[in-house]
Parts: structure tokens; C-alpha cells; sequence
């Protein structure tokens, strides 16, 4: 069946009905990695995990680690982790701050800009071409507000047409912080999960769970989010196209009409923050940014601005994913940046009053296909309400299957590219 | 990197893992030995038979429950923490947990822990400090794990009984990706 059905992208993924296989399947795990991770643009980390000239640390493209460093000239490099020789890692540090890395086996010694500055005994390579024995380098690497993307594929669209209109989610998130800038570097958690990197993307825009996932600490604490989310709900879904989607919860803020509602508090209990927002971009501006709040958008195919937090979605194998979670900190705003954590802390994460829930969902909707009938998962909820906007992109019900149903429009695009 | 300077990084990375230094009592006192053993085992057994009120008792009205990330000495008002509780957040948990519709914990994980290494840790204040090893297998849909904790506690005298007023869980493993942990830890 797989090798049978692997090429024909229009059969497994048909509008509004997904099979079950590629979820699950080995081979097309490692199509994915080929035509998605190693291609198109990534989320890698964000410029303030390494505030300083020489810091290094690991992140990822899909199963690949790399090495993010803020070379000795201050800029940013992706370096993979391989020495050129037998293939030993030259760092086995999580994160620090060094000019140059030496693999432990036979010392080839690499400047943090990845090249081989000298190896050991050198009389033996007889003049040897350094030039050509550096660390790989991920060809492409941007940087929008912080946030560094990367591309493996030598060409293709640039990071600002990858993005498209999803950019203002990106702006939306930094102008919440009064220096616009944001600050990612309080650690990460990292959850494992028996399921698909898939279920994950797709969970991260729906809005038709939260009402029945999270009904338990709904139920228990006074959290505003459930309102959003109700079959009453005026948040929007929406997609930006290139796989990005939303859950657009302005409507709902606007109506409301008070600063800090999105957070669940209000412009008194913050005092020190709503000074800042003013001194930064005047009052009138500063009331709009307060009321709309930070946005929930997925980035295709791994970037997750869940309001406070930010998840980094990474692929292990077709049955094996890492979040990678953690608090978004609004550069030198200390006061609400406690609450950001505090948040956080209680809501992701493998015993996070949310996402240890969710998860739960990915590894029971894993298991789930083990199960050969029906075939196909059914995402048509609100095919018969999706609308354009104003600015003519798809929008539908909060509740609606409209960002998985985009998402999988745009991964068959890319599956079907040679 | 020469070797001189690869060898000065290495004691750091060895504190983090290890973290700082406990004091331990030079002479600790057999009868407060037995009642801190006690205590551990009640706390144990509550947590892995779900009885949540029980063990929600065993805290002072300050109490703080903290299990780290990415390292044991890290400063949790400044970086993440897999569980960085107050005292009334431990009860917005437990909260959860009664509802029973806390789906990763329905059905209840399956749990047996073994606490040892019992250390008494020498103390200046009222507070009585404790080191031991927490070893838990748990099974649950996904199937099965094991769990390693070092863990440090507060506890203290709350008319005549002890109580918790602060319990750390440094799983050995919270610098790498973990599967969900939603059972009482």
C-alpha cells in the first residue's frame, strides 16, 4: 500500500479528507524531511539565545541539530555539528560561549564562523585545502525582529515571501513589548510525544478543542480563554497562505474594549508595563496594541506564537515529536514578565495544565490509526462558511477546520515539487 | 578551544548536573530520622494511589513546589521550570485533577515509587531539611516509564505534625525531551 500510494499526493490528500498514512508512514516521514524540513524556511531560534559574541547554542532543523552561534564578528551562523573528518561532533555543549570548537578526536580545530583554523600533525595532509574542510553551513539563514529562519536549499523564495501576510503576527508580537523587542532566552522545556509532528501543526489554530480538552482547568480556574472558543465565539481563523494559519481573537478583544484583557488582567494591576507602552508609542497606539494583544498564529512548519509563549515543533521520526516551549519575555519589562512566566510555567509543558493534555490527545489520535478503517480523517467542519477578508484572505469560525484544510493545501504543494 | 581552557568549562557542566553542594547533619538524630522516613513513605504512598486531599495536606499554607528544567541550581524566578508552584497553585492542581477530566490523568497513571538515600541536611532555622531519591515506574496508555528524581525538602512542625513547605524534584533527565509528567511527581 505505501509504495503504492506514496507518489499519488491528490489521492491521500483530497479537500477536506486526509489519509490516514501520512501520519504514520516511515517513507513519507522521510520525504517530509527531504521536501519540507530540508527546503523551505524553518524557525531555527531567536538572536537573544545568544545575546553575546561567541555564545553558541543547539537548536534544530527538523531531526538535524544545529548550532546557532554569534560568531567573533557578532554575527549570527548555523553551523552543523559533523567535523568534515570521520564525522565526530565538535560540541556536545547544550549552549555556551566559545571562539572555536576542537573535535575530541583527532583536534581539527574550527573558528565559531566553522572554518578549520588547524588539525593536528598537519606535515601528514601535504598542504591540504582548508578552505574546503570547514563546518557546513546552512546556506540560507534571515532574520525578521529577532526571529532566525532558515532554508537548507541554496534557492528559493525569500523569508519575507515565505511569510507573506503572516508577518503582521510577527510585528503584532513584537510591538507588544515596549522596546519592540522580545526576549526568548529563559530556557526551554521540552516535551516528547509519541505522534506525529503533524497532529501537533494542526491542533495548534483549532479552535473546535479547547472547550473540551481543557474543560478541566476551564472548570476549575477563572481562565477567559474558553469564551474564545465557544460556538458563540466572533474570533476568526484565518490563513495567510504558505501553510500559516490563525486564531485571530481581535473581534472578540475589541468588543471587550479594555487593555490587558487579552491576558486576563487589566491595565491597573500593571502599572509599571502600560507606562512603558505609552512612552513607547503614545497613548492612542498603546490603548490599540493593549487591546488586541499578542497574537496565536503557526508559522509553517514549526513556529507556534501561542500569546505568551512560543513552541518550536520538532519532527523525530513519523511517530516521534519534541515541543520545544517557553515564556516570551518583553525586553526589559521586568514586571509583567514575571506574570509571562508564571503563566507559562502553569499552562505548557509535560505537566502543564494545557499542553499535558493535548499531548495526551496527539498520542491517543496516534494510536488511533493504527486502526485501518475509515481510511481518511474527515476536516470539513465550516467548508460551507469560509469567507475572504478584507484583505482577501480565508477566514471561517473559530471552530472551524480552515487552518488544518489550509495546511495540508499547502503541503501537498510541496510534497508534489520535485 | 585549547585543552587548558576545554578542562576549566568542565566543573560547570558537572555542578549542573549535580548542582550546589547540600550540607548534610554531622550527627542526626535517629528519632527525627524515623519520622522524616515515615513522613516521605505517607507522601509517596499518597501520590501514587491519587489521593489527592491527603497529600494536598501534607502542605503549610506557604508551601512551594518546584521541579526545575535544564539543570538542578537554576533560578526559577528567571528561567523555566517544568512545575513552579505556590501554595495555591498545588491546589489549582489538585483542582484539576479531581475534576476528572484531566484526560492525560484519565485513566490515572499506574504508579509505584521507591524512596531512598534518606539524608538528614543540617538546618539553622525551624525548618527540617531532607535529601532523598525518588524512583518511579509509571504505566499509562502510552505504555511505560521509568522516572529518577533527586529530591530535596523543607519540612516542618505544624502542631506536632510535620509538613511540607517546600519540595524540590530534580528529575535526572529534565535537560532532555520528556514525555507528559501530569501525575503527582
Amino acid at each position: 500500500m505505501e509504495t503504492n500510494h506514496r507518489k499519488q499526493w491528490d489521492d491521500l490528500i483530497q479537500p477536506g479528507m486526509v489519509h490516514g498514512s501520512l501520519y504514520h508512514d516511515e517513507m513519507i516521514f522521510k520525504e517530509e524531511v527531504e521536501k519540507i524540513w530540508f527546503r523551505t524556511w524553518v524557525y531555527v531560534g531567536h538572536e537573544s539565545e545568544v545575546p553575546n559574541k561567541n555564545d553558541f547554542v543547539t537548536k534544530s532543523i527538523g531531526p538535524m541539530p544545529v548550532l546557532m552561534v554569534r560568531n567573533r564578528r557578532g554575527d549570527i551562523d548555523l553551523l552543523l555539528n559533523r567535523c568534515p573528518h570521520r564525522g565526530n561532533a565538535v560540541c556536545v555543549q547544550e549552549k555556551g560561549n566559545r571562539t572555536s570548537f576542537t573535535c575530541p578526536y583527532h583536534s581539527w580545530t574550527f573558528s565559531n564562523d566553522g572554518t578549520l583554523m588547524n588539525y593536528a600533525f598537519p606535515e601528514g595532509y601535504n598542504g591540504a585545502d582548508k578552505s574546503k574542510l570547514g563546518l557546513s553551513k546552512v546556506p540560507r539563514v534571515a532574520i525578521y525582529r529577532g526571529f532566525v529562519f532558515a532554508s537548507m536549499a541554496l534557492d528559493g523564495p525569500t523569508l519575507g515571501e515565505h511569510l507573506g501576510g503572516a508577518v503582521r503576527t510577527l510585528d503584532q508580537a513584537c510591538d507588544n513589548s515596549p522596546t519592540g523587542e522580545l526576549n526568548l532566552s529563559a530556557g526551554f522545556l521540552r516535551h516528547r510525544t509519541r505522534a506525529n509532528w503533524k497532529f501537533i501543526l494542526e491542533n495548534e489554530c483549532d479552535g473546535y478543542h479547547p472547550a473540551f480538552v481543557h474543560s478541566s482547568i476551564f472548570s476549575v480556574s477563572d481562565s477567559a480563554i474558553g469564551s474564545l472558543y465557544g460556538a458563540d465565539a466572533v474570533a476568526v481563523t484565518r490563513s495567510f497562505g504558505n501553510g500559516h494559519t490563525e486564531v485571530d481573537p481581535r473581534p472578540e478583544f475589541r468588543r471587550r474594549n479594555e487593555p490587558m484583557s487579552w491576558f486576563g488582567t487589566t491595565a491597573e494591576k500593571l502599572p509599571d508595563y502600560v507606562a512603558q507602552m505609552n512612552s513607547t508609542y503614545g497613548e492612542q497606539r498603546a490603548r490599540q496594541i493593549m487591546i488586541d494583544g499578542m497574537p496565536h498564529v503557526m508559522i509553517f512548519p514549526n513556529l507556534f506564537i501561542a500569546e505568551i509563549q512560543i513552541f518550536v515543533i520538532q519532527p523525530v521520526s513519523a511517530t516521534e515529536s519534541i515541543q520545544h516551549v517557553t515564556a516570551i519575555q518583553f525586553k526589559d519589562s521586568p514586571e509583567i514578565n514575571r506574570r509571562l512566566r508564571q503563566q507559562t510555567m502553569g499552562s505548557v509543558g509535560p505537566a502543564g495544565f494545557l499542553l499535558a493534555d493535548d499531548t495526551e490527545m496527539y498520542e491517543r489520535n496516534q494510536r488511533g490509526l493504527e486502526i485501518r478503517s475509515p481510511e481518511y480523517l474527515y476536516l470539513k467542519r465550516g467548508e460551507h462558511r469560509e469567507r475572504r477578508d478584507e484583505d482577501g484572505l480565508l477566514v471561517g469560525h473559530s471552530t472551524d477546520d480552515l487552518p488544518s484544510r489550509e495546511i495540508w493545501k499547502h503541503y501537498r504543494s510541496l510534497m508534489e515539487a520535485h | 578551544m585549547n585543552a587548558k581552557a576545554e578542562a576549566a568549562v568542565q566543573p560547570d557542566i558537572l555542578k549542573e548536573w549535580t548542582g550546589k553542594g547540600l550540607a548534610y547533619a554531622a550527627n542526626p538524630d535517629h528519632d527525627l530520622y524515623r519520622q522524616v522516613t515515615q513522613f516521605l513513605y505517607r507522601e509517596a504512598r499518597f501520590q501514587d494511589a491519587h489521593d489527592y486531599d491527603e497529600w494536598e495536606a501534607l502542605w503549610t499554607d506557604d508551601g512551594v513546589y518546584w521541579v526545575p528544567a535544564n539543570g538542578t541550581d537554576t533560578d526559577p524566578e528567571q528561567q523555566m521550570s517544568l512545575i513552579y508552584d505556590n501554595r495555591s497553585r498545588i491546589a489549582l492542581r489538585i483542582r484539576q485533577l479531581k475534576t476528572g477530566r484531566r484526560h492525560s490523568q484519565t485513566p490515572p497513571s499506574q504508579l509505584a515509587r521507591i524512596i531512598g538515600n534518606v539524608e538528614l541536611l543540617h538546618s539553622n532555622g525551624p525548618d527540617i531539611g531532607v535529601a532523598c531519591n525518588s524512583q518511579i515506574f509509571e504505566t499509562n496508555l502510552r505504555g511505560d516509564t521509568m522516572w529518577a528524581a533527586r529530591c530535596v525538602y523543607q519540612l516542618r512542625r505544624v502542631q506536632d505534625e510535620l509538613k511540607m513547605a517546600y519540595k524540590k524534584v530534580v528529575l535526572v533527565n529534565n535537560n532532555k525531551p520528556i514525555y507528559t509528567i501530569s501525575f503527582l511527581i
